[in-house]
């Protein structure tokens, strides 16, 4: 199997096949990847993995301008003649109120990225790293008995976007990533868990120790836990934790949510002051710590930096071209490819605004209860949050969920045993109190640790 | 253009033998070939307008060796002999294995084929046309136009799913089906100021090619929008810890959540459930019987046989709370020694199997809904659940979707915001009252090989106390 994608070829055979059936415009975005995977259990390979994967997804425009769409992993003359016509027909139900057009900048000039291509290594290597690591972060602590989710993996990729009126996107990738999620147990107490993840553009890249380090200390500092009192607490959310939350709620800069009726945000929002004054919030699939980050988007529209939020304002919405057009600004590289195409953001910056006072600073959570609204209780840090698919309610702006954190009082940091946290999204944006410490690159963005003010913590004390 | 029936060809036969024999004589334990081919449809209805119409299909294999109690697995679009081929020798190499010309094939041939689809083989022309599933959305919205208020969004949502498998291994499992999953959902956002509501509810068969013909649509959109009705001006619940009533059908998802997944053999491979030792010990309050099961008809996860060939089973997980069985796969019994349930599962192709659940309900139980709610002063009853999730360490968590206070035995004010957090160790025994109303419902169940369709179920059960949180 081919493990790369021939744009000219594939061009060449979509033309004459649309030719054959009058199909006169069209676009397709294809991928194919080839990926290695790893995992171990106590020394010994538990699954190793490898798939090769291609895919297209092809839409036309029938003689009444209405869009169909096909998707198939059959790339052979037949299947990709099967799908024109599957979505030849689809375009007879196509939205007459919203079609789909090329994106204007489809043929725009492209960021060029700093992406290493790396060799794939093989999965035997793979194997040999990660049994190391895992026997490296079991050694860490004696409670550390398993690391129970563990895996290396490596992907080659690459993928296409290619219309009728010559557009032609194409973009090589190789990304490698390593999770550790270690379980620790002490006698007569309940396991505790934790991890950390790491990604680069090769394994050899990988911060492993990094990795191995952070889990361990994560997973350690959970063993002294006790139950929470229910009540409200000044929360510091981690740069994870804070990210995954803005992620759940990115309908509110969504312009396909706002059109759908499912975000909080309306087209007129533009200029509300959405959050304190001191808070900035930009999308950026271009920086350069977003490893994999795509060129273009599935339209062909070149990714590019996007202010979301300055100064707490509400300054601009994540586009598709549909969405574009009908809010009369240009695309911002943020869609999808389908009959109706999606928007999603790529990679969050997420900080003090430039040049705005306001905020508190110099905070420090292990600076005990000196700062005035920590209070008796104490200060409660949420470390990463869980089952953001269940407890979020993303167009009522509402969420309650389960963390894994410490409550830090009197200058003790005490992990917290089952405990959820709740609000509303408006509420906590109107309530930070302010940054701690330098902004941090994760996988989803890049974020410092956030304070906010009186946030419902429910536990079991 | 349909697909068409065609794994169950005998052209196919001759070509695993090879890829068996040749697999076998590398010196591999055990090969298992995993064919399939898929056509899936998509409609999303909003409002009064088909918005999206999305048609896709594809075909794949997945190859799995196992050496001991280690395996390599290997997943391909390109199904071509050479692609075969390729996929087979990279999952040999990961267990150090290599075919050789010299080495000879102990491989006795594939017996007669199980053919699970014999009568389904037409299914794609019976099942309802695009204009069909388009007509029956649409007036799904238009229902709920009709009888909600302050609806600021309407949407229904079709998906239908058509996958045929071959099944073959090198231990004489040769196995065919073809499945077909279909379900609609229907979903409302309600505002009113300030006041937001977000209420959805699903339905979902399987093997039932006529059954969006026979979707009631008025019912289910005044099912829905009374639930939105009542959610829109509800108050947020405040937290704490009470008695809590689940209701029947979707409430079951409690016990996926916190049972189910901790008596998936994969959870004993990775130590990570509290069980794994306790076979023949109790671990729920006496009032609980647990099931899992592929066998009722038309049930979302239904299956004539699993991903692995074997024909579909019903398994007592838990009997008058003693714990009777694990479910197990192909992988769980080589390396827990839990016998297979036919319980091995996969979204598809590119994952390798794993014990995975089917049907899982708690069994009816004497008293009726009323006896529950009458028994607590000061408590929630839990009307409709949204989805959840279980730990690494058995923390379970889901969200109230349509809550109501329950003071003096009595339903009262209707609340929103909650969730549920607990242990299945600590919560399993507080399940002390169960229903004779057990019911299933249809969802979607997302873990270790990929996305499948379940069904959760269970009569109203009262859970003694449990962790609400909320603001």
């Amino acid at each position: 199997m081919e493990t790369t994608l021939d744009a000219v070829a594939l061009r060449s055979r979509l033309e004459a096949l649309a030719k054959r059936q009058g199909i006169h415009q069209w676009d397709l975005g294809a991928a194919c990847s080839t990926d290695t995977s790893v995992q171990v259990d106590r020394g010994e390979a538990k699954q190793l993995k490898g798939a090769q994967r291609r895919s297209i997804t092809l839409r036309v425009w029938n003689e009444a301008g209405l869009v169909g769409i096909t998707s198939t992993s059959d790339l052979s003359d037949d299947g990709l003649a099967k799908a024109l016509v599957g979505a030849h027909e689809a375009s007879a139900f196509g939205n007459q109120a919203e079609t789909a057009a090329f994106s204007p900048l489809a043929t725009a000039p492209l960021a060029v990225l700093d992406q290493p291509l790396h060799e794939q290594r093989s999965i035997l290597e793979l194997l040999d790293t990660l049994k190391e690591a895992e026997r490296d972060l079991i050694g860490r602590h004696h409670a550390i008995a398993t690391v129970p989710y563990n895996g290396l993996a490596q992907r080659s990729s690459e993928r296409i976007y290619l219309n009728s009126e010559g557009a032609c996107r194409q973009q090589q990738l190789t990304t490698a990533s390593l999770y550790l999620y270690a379980r620790a147990e002490e006698a007569g107490r309940k396991p505790r868990s934790s991890g950390a993840v790491r990604v680069a553009y090769g394994a050899g890249d990988l911060d492993i120790a990094g990795c191995i380090q952070e889990a361990a200390q994560r997973t350690v500092a959970h063993l002294n836990y006790a139950p929470i009192s229910t009540g409200h607490y000044t929360c510091v959310f981690s740069p994870e934790a804070f990210l995954d939350l803005i992620g759940a709620f990115s309908s509110l800069f969504n312009a396909r949510a706002i059109l759908d009726g499912i975000s909080l945000s309306h087209k007129d929002s533009i200029g509300e002051q959405l959050a304190v004054p001191f808070l900035s919030i930009h999308d950026n699939g271009l920086n350069p710590g977003n490893i994999g980050a795509s060129a273009f988007d599935g339209e062909g529209t070149p990714t590019a930096r996007l202010t979301l939020v300055e100064g707490g304002v509400l300054r601009n919405f994540l586009h598709s071209e549909a969405t574009a057009r009908a809010f009369g600004v240009a695309p911002t590289g943020h869609a999808g490819l389908g009959a109706k195409v999606s928007v999603g953001p790529d990679w969050f910056e997420i900080g003090p605004s430039a040049g705005v006072s306001g905020g508190q600073q110099g905070l420090n959570r292990f600076a005990g209860s000196g700062h005035s609204a920590v209070g008796e209780r104490g200060l409660v840090v949420i470390d990463s949050l869980s089952a953001l698919h269940a407890g979020v309610k993303a167009s009522q702006g509402s969420f309650s969920l389960p963390f894994d954190g410490w409550l830090l009082r009197h200058g003790e940091q005490q992990s917290i045993e089952s405990a959820t946290v709740a609000g509303d999204i408006r509420t906590v944006l109107q309530g930070i109190i302010g940054f701690e410490g330098q902004a941090k690159i994760t996988p989803d963005g890049l974020c410092p640790w956030v304070w906010v003010d009186n946030l419902s913590i429910t536990g079991e004390a | 253009m349909p697909a068409v029936s065609e794994l169950h060809e005998a052209s196919w036969q001759g070509r695993l033998e090879s890829l068996l024999g040749q697999g076998q004589a590398a010196g591999a334990d055990l090969v298992e070939l995993f064919i399939e081919r898929t056509d899936h449809l998509g409609v999303l209805a909003e409002q009064d307008t088909i918005t999206n119409v999305s048609p896709s299909f594809g075909r794949g294999a997945g190859i799995r060796v196992f050496l001991g109690h280690r395996d390599g697995f290997v997943s391909t679009n390109d199904l071509s002999d050479a692609g075969l081929l390729a996929a087979l020798d990279q999952a040999l190499a990961m267990l150090g294995l290599q075919r050789s010309a010299q080495s000879l094939s102990h491989f006795d041939g594939l017996p007669a084929l199980r053919d699970f689809a014999t009568q389904k083989r037409d299914w794609l022309a019976q099942i309802p046309s695009l204009a069909e599933t388009t007509e029956a959305l649409l007036r799904g919205t238009d229902q709920l136009n009709r009888h909600g208020q302050h609806l600021q969004s309407r949407r229904g949502s079709y998906g239908r799913d058509w996958q045929e498998v071959l099944v073959a291994a090198s231990d004489g499992t040769y196995a065919h089906d073809i499945r077909l999953h279909q379900t609609l959902g229907l979903n409302v956002l309600a505002a009113d100021g300030e006041h937001r509501a977000s209420v959805g509810r699903r339905y979902g068969t399987t093997d039932s090619p006529d059954d969006l013909r026979q979707w009631d649509a008025e019912a289910a959109a005044l099912d829905l929008c009374q639930s939105a009705g009542r959610m829109l001006h509800a108050d947020y619940i405040e937290a704490g810890q009470f008695p809590v009533v689940l209701a029947n059908r979707f409430g079951g998802v409690i016990f996926h959540e916190a049972c189910g997944h901790l008596l998936e053999t994969t959870q004993v491979e990775r130590g990570t459930t509290p069980f794994a030792d306790q076979v023949e010990k109790p671990i729920a309050h006496a009032a609980v019987t647990a099931i899992d099961e592929g066998l009722t008809g038309g049930a979302f996860g239904s299956i004539a046989m699993d991903d692995e060939g074997m024909a579909a089973q019903r398994t007592v997980l838990i009997e008058n709370g003693v714990l009777k069985r694990f479910l197990s796969d192909r992988a769980g019994e080589l390396r827990t020694g839990h016998a297979r349930t036919g319980s091995g599962r996969r979204q598809g192709h590119s994952f390798a199997a794993a014990s995975r659940m089917r049907n899982t309900f708690i069994a009816a139980g004497p008293h009726s809904p009323e006896e529950l709610i009458a028994s607590i002063d000061h408590g929630l009853y839990c009307k409709a659940m949204g989805g959840g999730s279980v730990g690494p360490t058995g923390q379970f968590n889901f969200a109230v979707e349509e809550g109501y206070r329950i003071e003096n035995g009595q339903l009262a004010s209707p609340v929103k915001g909650a969730t549920l957090i607990g242990e299945a160790k600590e919560v399993m025994p507080r399940i002390s009252m169960c229903a004779n109303d057990l019911e299933l419902a249809a969802g979607f169940c997302g873990s270790v090989s990929g996305s499948i369709f379940v069904t959760v179920g269970q009569p109203h059960i009262k859970v003694d106390s449990i962790t609400v949180g909320g603001r």
